[in-house]
């Protein structure tokens, strides 16, 4: 018997767990995909807002700025990337400088600290690569830069050392509630527990209907982004934004942790919650969109393009809290500013469970900590060489792009990689200009070695992404030489 | 005034001998026989024509299964073009063929496949073990 | 052989890459008598890409023989084996400073550094991918370059998919063409979004004809389709200015599209180093001796420019690798004193200077095809051409007695139609 059990191991999902293990508890989490993250969360723009876009009022408001302090500590203490990097959102004329003031009052309003407009000199003084037509832009100093992905695979780490069940390739499919708990079947395994976190992103709908409840309504709204080759790192540094629509943040330029520069995301709704297809029309938009705030920017630096799909409730704001089920509580509609607001979220989450009567008291051998992985990209060569002398796999590059060597490759392994992209999002092997065209063999070589599979098995993220086959069989003619 | 009429058939061809690619026609009557070459701008056209529409024959490059070496695969080779309507034949046979290293290049793989009188060599030096990297020499097999 | 490990802290020349331009460097430079030349390759084994290339059509100028391009690498590795080289595989060229250490790493000698005379960059091309070009839909596997393709199948034994689109009709999208038919697999068709093919005549004929793979033109891939692993493409045919016309697409079924879209240069290094580099070759600006804007560092191949033939590049690189050991032992020749530029019709030229003292094999690629035209360089030399096409170098011979009168400093190369008046400026 469980004491919780977390649907969806999107960012949330993980945050939750992490948060949970701090308590003697027994947790489980399920996730549908191979791996942690592999839902709507890869595709996260890695953005730590800072706090000022995120409107009063709604629980979104209430949550973005504890959420963004958390990072700083987070990133500390589990060893993932984060960079403070700040943001820029920039106006264009003077109904646009209008609203970033009040942008600027809401901010201050909420606490956040040096939030300050900036005239043109000191834009191009501290971005010279922006358009000339920007007249003014507010700096937001505390936003910044995580690689979501590599932030989810650090909070399950932490939460599985401290003894969170992890189960992958697990779509619940059947909740049932029984008077003191549920019962769940999960990739074909049944499970018990007390009490459950409904954060399963875009299929929160889904598994809220499975105990009869009408809320949450999830609808789909896309993101497409699009990365560009590492030449441009650099061209900005801080995310810029431009001036805020009613409707929409609009198109970004990001430079992310790796210092990639991404473009994007667009929003449209979609029906098919799985839809990820990247279009036409919406490279065109990013392009044109991201070419207006850095003009520097062109099609012809793209290298890879990929696009999520956004949890969006009715009236757009988060949807946490207790249900007409005692103990069934949903965390849904986690959209922006939801990765910023995630560690605050899986406060809440808990506190929520407490008042549903979870029994909680803290361990005294919570494990907060985890180890930094390995980078070599990220070395000087004098530490790589100190490295390479006590691990030789640190001077066997897999990934030149991304210079990824074979160590970091089976440590990724150890650590839960099954796939080509859970190697990726570890070790970013296959992120680079190449997109894969020189590691892709010898990552797979490693996996299937690793994993005592041929390389047939190897899959890009689990299912039925088989990425190369056996050639038919034909009989074997054994040739003897002379 | 009426058009000729041809009595036989037109083939066509993209000729390969330089990069002008003219486009060749090869005509022949009833029984077979070549009537016409048109479309070349050279004698090599003409020739080619003649040839790819008599008797036309392609190199044949492939692998065969290798165990024990630096590869899975070793590139093959035909010493001489086959027929081009028997390429396919030849590609089966040596699809179920399997060797082991080392191999040196030009080892005959296969004599004579399918009764060409061609045989299949071996297009490269396949040194056993599974590694590179060891020496500060590629390791060649001893010749 | 000697261990990996006894390699030395200084060479003369340090080649990095030992395909076809490192190798004939490595020859070139062993030439000219310096005592220490050191080859680094990140591959197990020497040979570069020609080791997947399987197919025959290479040496056709440098043997006069037709071979396969495991052969004729195995023609420079013979030849050099006989001499005195250090050849690291296995083995990364991590970066190299502006004073020529070159920091390496491999797991038989951890991270070391080699302090290098002189350096020839020899890395090859990559290919460009499918974010290049943006192609919309999903994103299953199943989705690779030709080149990858060509490795999973050569080398590895293992096949990409079982029916196979093929975008993009340069000649490794032809090759492979071929290559999935004599493994087995069903290749619906080869999408090229220009009007004419891409690859040479000879491979149009012996990979799709021969096979009756159908060659569509002026179409391109408009989306692909899939959840984990591709299950078709939808494909539509363009206008003149390549603008699909979605009006017009249909869908092919397919769970492999091989992507083969042209290559770039492994700038990396280049980058690093900070040299010129020339942006309609993406690669490195170079001197008529391959020296590249920072003393002592040459470059060859396909990391200088893009090529068609090997044979070319063979040539090239003998020459990066023999002024290479010339810098060393300070034979060097004298600077180049005129600049070459790109003008009517020309997208790029390489070398990027010459000097009028020395022949010189210039290589230049057209912008539009052109079945007569005139090759003018400058107003000191014309020559007549036959069907030009971009997807083929063309090479110039250029003599020191065309410059005999020339006393400027720039010529310009242009490409112009035959039937215009040539106007004699002589």
């Amino acid at each position: 018997m469980k004491d919780v059990i977390i649907i969806g191991g999107g960012v949330i999902g993980c945050a939750i767990a992490r948060e949970l293990t701090r308590y003697d508890l027994d947790v489980a989490l399920m996730e549908s995909e191979i791996e942690v993250g592999f839902g709507t969360s890869k595709s996260n723009s890695g953005i730590i807002h800072g706090g000022h876009h995120t409107e009063p009022g709604t629980l979104k408001g209430e949550l973005v700025w504890a959420g963004n302090q958390r990072w700083v500590e987070l990133a500390e203490e589990l060893g993932f990337g984060f960079r403070r990097n700040g943001d820029l959102t920039v106006a264009f004329d003077d109904a646009e400088v209008e609203t970033l003031e009040q942008i600027a009052h809401q901010g201050r309003d909420r606490g956040i600290p040096g939030i300050e407009m900036w005239d043109v000199d000191r834009v191009r003084r501290e971005e010279p690569n922006l358009s000339r037509d920007i007249v003014a832009a507010l700096h937001g100093p505390t936003a910044g830069v995580v690689n979501p992905y590599e932030a989810c695979f650090a909070l399950i780490e932490c939460a599985v050392a401290n003894g969170l069940d992890l189960h992958v390739n697990a779509p619940v499919t059947f909740i049932s509630k029984c008077p003191d708990h549920f019962e769940i079947i999960a990739g074909g395994d049944r499970f018990r527990s007390r009490m459950v976190v409904n954060a399963a992103g875009v299929h929160a709908e889904v598994i809220a209907r499975l105990v009869g409840l009408t809320e949450p309504v999830i609808r789909g709204r896309k993101g497409e982004e699009y990365l560009l080759d590492k030449r441009l790192a650099g061209i900005v540094s801080r995310t810029i934004f431009p001036c805020p629509t009613p409707t929409s943040k609009g198109i970004l330029v990001i430079p992310t942790f790796d210092e990639t520069i991404m473009v994007g995301p667009t929003a449209e709704a979609v029906e098919d919650l799985e839809d990820v297809r990247t279009s036409a029309t919406g490279s065109e938009t990013v392009f044109a969109l991201a070419r207006r705030l850095v003009p520097g920017i062109s099609e012809r630096d793209c290298i890879a393009e990929f696009a999520g799909v956004r949890a969006v409730t009715p009236n757009n704001d988060f949807l946490i809290g207790p249900t007409d089920v005692p103990g069934f509580v949903n965390v849904a509609g986690i959209q922006s500013p939801g990765l910023t607001a995630a560690p605050s979220i899986a406060e809440l989450v808990v506190q929520i469970l407490a008042e549903e009567g979870l029994n909680l008291s803290l361990r005294s051998d919570f494990r907060g900590s985890m180890p930094r992985p390995v980078h070599a990209a990220l070395l000087s060569i004098e530490e790589l060489a100190e490295l390479a002398t006590k691990d030789p796999q640190y001077a066997h590059v897999v990934c030149r792009c991304e210079l990824v060597t074979e160590a970091e490759i089976r440590d990724a392994f150890v650590r839960g990689a099954r796939t080509l992209d859970g190697l990726k999002f570890r070790t970013r092997a296959g992120m680079g200009r190449c997109q894969g065209g020189f590691c892709t063999s010898r990552s797979m070589n490693l996996l299937a070695e690793m994993s005592g599979q041929p390389m047939t098995e190897v899959t890009k993220r689990g299912s039925g992404s088989w990425i190369v086959r056996e050639p038919e069989h034909v009989d074997g003619q054994v040739v003897e030489m002379t | 005034m009426t058009p000729i009429e041809h009595e036989g058939t037109i083939t066509h061809y993209l000729c390969i001998e330089c990069p002008l690619g003219c486009r060749l026609e090869v005509e022949e009557d009833f029984d077979g026989n070549i009537v016409e070459v048109r479309g070349h701008s050279c004698k090599k056209g003409e020739s080619f024509a003649k040839r790819e529409h008599t008797d036309p024959r392609r190199m044949v490059t492939t692998t065969v299964m290798v165990r024990g070496g630096r590869w899975p695969r070793l590139p093959v080779r035909t010493t001489a073009a086959v027929p081009k309507d028997r390429v396919m034949e030849v590609v089966l046979l040596l699809r179920s063929v399997s060797v082991e290293s080392p191999i040196t290049m030009g080892d005959v793989i296969v004599a004579d496949i399918a009764g060409t009188g061609v045989d299949v060599v071996s297009s490269r030096d396949m040194p056993s073990g599974s590694e590179g990297g060891r020496e500060l020499s590629v390791a060649a097999v001893e010749r | 052989m000697r261990p990996l490990s006894t390699i030395l802290d200084r060479y003369d020349v340090v080649i990095v890459g030992a395909g076809p331009a490192g190798m004939a460097a490595a020859l070139a430079a062993l030439g000219t008598g310096v005592e220490r030349v050191l080859m680094v390759d990140r591959e197990a084994e020497a040979g570069g890409i020609l080791n997947q290339c399987i197919h025959n059509g290479f040496g056709l100028h440098y043997f006069g023989e037709e071979l396969t391009g495991p052969e004729y690498a195995q023609r420079f590795l013979t030849d050099l084996l006989d001499h005195n080289i250090d050849i690291a595989t296995d083995c990364y060229v991590v970066d190299i400073s502006l004073d020529r250490v070159v920091t390496l790493m491999s797991p038989e000698i951890g991270v070391r550094q080699v302090a290098a005379g002189a350096v020839v960059l020899a890395m090859g091309a990559r290919e460009r991918t499918r974010g290049a070009i943006r192609i919309p839909g999903s994103r299953p596997s199943g989705v690779m370059t030709a080149g990858l393709a060509q490795k999973f199948v050569n080398q590895l034994g293992v096949m990409p998919g079982t029916r196979v689109a093929i975008l993009g009709s340069g000649d490794i999208g032809l090759i492979m063409a071929r290559r999935m038919k004599l493994e087995g697999m069903d290749v619906p068709g080869v999408f090229e979004i220009m009007p004419h093919a891409n690859g040479l005549n000879r491979n149009i004929v012996q990979c799709l004809d021969d096979f009756d793979t159908p060659l569509h033109l002026s179409t391109t891939v408009v989306e692909i389709h899939g959840k984990d692993r591709v299950e078709g493409v939808t494909v539509a045919p363009v206008d003149g200015q390549l603008r699909p016309d979605m009006s017009r697409t249909r869908t092919i079924q397919c769970d492999t599209l091989l992507v083969s879209i042209g290559l770039i240069p492994e700038n990396e290094l280049s980058q690093r180093l900070g040299l010129r580099i020339d942006p309609a070759t993406s690669g490195p600006v170079v001197s008529s001796t391959m020296e590249t804007s920072r003393d002592g560092v040459f470059a060859a191949g396909n990391v200088v420019h893009i090529h068609d033939v090997v044979d070319f590049v063979s040539q090239e690189a003998l020459l990066s690798g023999e002024n290479a050991g010339r810098f060393v032992t300070g034979r060097r020749p004298p600077a180049d004193n005129i600049r070459l530029s790109a003008g009517i019709n020309v997208a790029s030229i390489v070398p990027h200077t010459i000097s009028s003292d020395r022949e010189h094999t210039v290589y230049l690629r057209v912008r539009e095809p052109l079945e007569k035209s005139w090759l003018r360089l400058g107003s000191v030399y014309e020559k007549r051409l036959r069907y030009v096409v971009p997807a083929e170098m063309v090479s110039l011979k250029v003599r020191p007695r065309f410059l005999e009168n020339f006393h400027g400093d720039t010529l310009t190369i242009d490409i112009l139609p035959r039937d215009e008046p040539v106007r004699d400026e002589r």
